[in-house]
């Protein structure tokens, strides 16, 4: 069997099995966020945390809530990195410094997992497993409820009320996140990713030389870490490491992991609106857009355009023998189709044209199929720009699944979809300014493409690198840091305030002139809408980058 | 008393962290931590420790530098791809290169601790090297026969266009003899260190070369893994180690082969991955079938 013929069947197999499980994965999705019977540790969780788990909030106490929730974790966790040296298993490592600990923080609780620090070097075992491993929970758990709260909108009327968001997040929590992250981890620590809390064994290699084997929670943070579309990894190279990622079906496993959730959401966005179909246009929407990437970063990196791959024979640099670069190419198209940021290799040592289609990804604003929440909740404003973009070409009254798409609605998609490019473009532009982008390995286009990748994966809450870029400074923790609170916190605002409009409005009934929303016809429009935005933001920087140097 | 709403939002969220933090933040992690313990999935748990004679010499998952205190390769062993974790195949130090598919030219400082190479320049000295070691063509597209990369800065009287004024090599200092004497007849000049030819506006144009296009040292030979830490080589690269490894050991190559195919593991259900071959273990496995003269 040839490379490419073992790359497509592998490709093959993801969407086997993804279709496979987006149905009963979602129903019980479905079934976790619609309000059944409390469990007996729900109950007494919910008493530990004093909230009443019948009422009901607002979009403003629902925002609230999440802001709160998010400010407390980010205190939490640069308090934890900063007092680190003193506390069980830090490995005699010291304090994180300031700003890596702000960047670190937030990077985390923003569900970004950008890593301007080395994890081995940097992070006791504690703060592994009990900060950052927790908002890697959490913080998804956030995702998913700020897109099922949005779906309640669409899915009520004549109401202010748009669920609890404690309830919300612990039953996400509980039901959906822990089971499969203790099978998934138990299933890579079958593979061999590490799960002990050893500081490290030294061992005499076979030339007479010393070679420390690492320890620590690897496999438990390894699997939320794909699961939840956080992508932190536990050590530096990620999923790279042999302990995170050990063989070729473990980076299956990853890879499908991180795309369940995701995947499964529009059957569950589906049945809550009463009507699976519109669910499937939204998948579908997703699965045109994933295959397309998917499709062309494989082409781009067997092709092995570039004057080193050229020399080399094949695009080997930064891709392990045991993935070789077709699955590799797949791993990096899933992650930064997610908000993941997860790296089974590196982006910056691909062809120009692949390292591309990874930002490219990212540019689409993450949502084929997006991160874990954030992907549904992302492509739904795509859904409501487009509705009201058709409306407008043929005169048809915008609305969408009974609701009217109004001045006040579309002002809020609208700011929705124009912060992450106004952060990433200016963030660029920023840098370039300030002089910061001197921190870059490498110099012309490819040192703009380094920059422009960091701002992108920051502001989308991606989290992966181009890496070939020294951002452990004040300047690029501060800079990128406030890209990742900005770009996902805003959104979520704007959001939560369509959901509440949309909760209030009572249904509009269909009328002649409605545009259906689960046709071929609205799908493809979705996806033209979304590529003509994207192009029509990007491409003058990604013509100075990646372009320039790869044609 | 009732607190105000805001505060109360803050508690609950505080409350709320503290309970997620003792779940999933200890009990979770120290449970698969205990099922780790469970016999069968202790080892693995641990780190896949590969030990000789009682002692352990490494991971079986994690990479390593066969190579003297000096870093030459020890011909008698099966050699790792590159890496560039620390020192290489350092665990507390994993990294990648980072470099680019178009990191052609090298910078040659006058202090010669100060010069960086180009990615291509790497790979074309691992390239030759490897030949050297292994008694196979060392060869490649783009490169030059001293093993660096066979790139020049092509000047133009109106900086994109007109009539080329000079050419120079810029990963070849002088003493080094250009790889071309003349390019659209304009004599090569080797580079001065310290000097930047691209920011001069010197035209970056790397030469192909007549070397073959499938060279015969592998692509796994001449490029840093992700990890850095990368356990496998190719069947390809073990291959052209044959022979020597052989010869080091007074060993018969068939024999070795058979060892190398032994150590080889195929696809994961015939399409997950790439056929790799354990150096670790492989090695291990010469060390005690066919013991260094």
């Amino acid at each position: 069997m040839t490379t490419t013929t073992a790359g497509v069947i592998f490709v093959l197999s993801l969407i086997g099995a993804l279709v496979a499980v987006h149905r009963p994965f979602g129903d019980h999705l479905f079934r976790a966020v619609s309000g059944t019977r409390p469990s007996r540790l729900e109950r007494g969780l919910y008493r530990l945390v004093g909230v009443n788990p019948v009422a009901e909030q607002s979009w403003g106490v629902y925002a609230r809530s999440v802001l709160a929730f998010s400010a407390v974790s980010i205190l939490f966790l640069y308090a934890f990195q900063r007092v680190q040296q003193h506390l069980w298993l830090s490995l005699g490592l010291p304090a994180v410094p300031p700003h890596g600990a702000w960047n670190t923080a937030v990077s985390f609780v923003t569900n970004t997992n950008w890593q301007s620090y080395s994890g081995e070097s940097t992070m006791g075992h504690l703060v592994q497993m009990a900060g950052l491993a927790v908002q890697n929970f959490v913080s998804a758990a956030v995702g998913i409820a700020v897109a099922v709260a949005l779906v309640r909108g669409f899915a009520r009327s004549r109401t202010g009320e748009l669920g609890n968001f404690w309830v919300d997040l612990t039953r996400i929590v509980l039901r959906i996140l822990l089971p499969v992250a203790v099978l998934g981890g138990l299933a890579l620590m079958i593979g061999g990713a590490v799960q002990n809390l050893s500081g490290g064994t030294e061992v005499s290699t076979l030339t007479g030389g010393t070679q420390t084997i690492t320890g620590g929670p690897v496999a438990s943070q390894e699997v939320i870490k794909e699961l939840g579309t956080n992508g932190g990894g536990f050590y530096n190279v990620n999923s790279a490491h042999p302990f995170e990622n050990p063989t070729s079906w473990t980076n299956w496993l990853e890879i499908f992991l991180i795309l369940v959730i995701p995947f499964s959401l529009p059957r569950v966005f589906g049945r809550m609106v009463g009507q699976n179909r519109q669910g499937y246009a939204i998948a579908a929407v997703m699965a045109i857009l994933a295959l397309a990437s998917v499709a062309l970063t494989n082409v781009f990196e067997l092709a092995g355009h570039g004057t080193v791959p050229q020399a080399v024979g094949a695009a080997m640099e930064g891709k392990e023998v045991r993935f070789d670069v077709s699955n590799s190419a797949t791993f990096a198209a899933a992650t930064t189709l997610t908000s993941t940021g997860a790296v089974n290799s590196f982006h910056d040592s691909f062809t120009s044209l692949g390292g591309m289609m990874t930002m490219l990804n990212m540019m689409l604003g993450e949502v084929a199929p997006g991160g874990v929440g954030s992907g549904l909740y992302g492509l739904l404003i795509l859904a409501v720009i487009t509705v009201f973009v058709a409306g407008l070409m043929v005169g048809r009254t915008p609305e969408y699944l009974g609701k009217k798409i109004g001045s006040r609605e579309i002002r809020f998609a609208s700011l929705y979809f124009l912060i992450t490019p106004a952060l990433v473009l200016v963030g660029t532009a920023a840098a370039f300014a300030s002089g910061n982008n001197s921190t870059a390995l490498n110099v012309g286009p490819h040192g703009l493409s380094e920059v422009l990748y960091a701002f992108t994966s920051a502001s989308n809450n991606n989290g992966s690198a181009f890496a070939g870029i020294t951002v452990n400074t004040t300047w690029w923790d501060t800079a990128l840091g406030l890209c990742m609170l900005l770009g996902r916190f805003l959104p979520i605002i704007f959001v939560l305030a369509l959901a509440g409009s949309l909760a209030r409005q009572a249904p509009a009934p269909a009328s002649e002139g409605t545009l259906p929303t689960h046709r071929p016809l609205f799908v493809g429009m979705v996806v033209g809408v979304t590529v003509v935005l994207v192009a029509l933001t990007f491409l003058p920087a990604l013509a100075l980058g990646p372009l320039a140097e790869g044609l | 008393m009732r607190l105000p709403t805001w505060l109360a939002h803050h508690l609950a969220a505080l409350r709320a962290l503290l309970v997620f933090t003792v779940l999933l933040g200890l009990a979770y992690p120290l449970a698969l931590v205990a099922v780790g313990r469970l016999p069968g999935l202790a080892n693995r748990a641990d780190g896949s420790l590969v030990r000789a004679g009682g002692t352990p010499v490494g991971s079986a998952l994690i990479g390593q530098a066969f190579t003297d205190a000096d870093g030459h390769p020890v011909p008698r062993y099966f050699q790792s791809r590159p890496s560039a974790a620390g020192d290489g195949y350092d665990p507390t130090a994993t990294a990648a290169s980072n470099l680019g598919p178009e990191s052609v030219v090298d910078t040659i400082a006058t202090d010669p601790a100060q010069s960086t190479p180009s990615l291509l320049t790497q790979v074309c000295a691992r390239s030759r090297a490897v030949g050297e070691l292994d008694g196979v063509d060392g060869r490649r597209p783009y490169c030059t026969a001293d093993g660096v990369g066979a790139v020049l800065a092509v000047f133009r009287a109106d900086g994109l266009t007109g009539r080329i004024t000079r050419v120079v090599s810029v990963n070849q200092a002088a003493p080094a003899t250009p790889f071309l004497s003349t390019y659209r007849g304009v004599p090569v000049v080797p580079a001065e260190p310290g000097v930047d030819y691209v920011a001069a506006g010197g035209i970056v144009t790397p030469i192909r070369g007549d070397a073959p296009a499938e060279p015969a040292v592998p692509a796994d030979a001449v490029t840093a893994s992700g990890s850095g830490l990368d356990p496998h080589i190719s069947p390809a690269y073990a291959e052209i180690q044959v022979a020597r490894v052989a010869r080091e050991r007074g060993a018969d190559p068939t024999a070795i082969r058979r060892l190398v195919e032994q150590h080889t593991s195929g696809r994961s259900l015939g399409f997950l991955g790439e056929p790799a071959v354990n150096v670790l273990a492989l090695n291990l496995a010469l060390d005690e079938r066919f013991p260094a003269r």
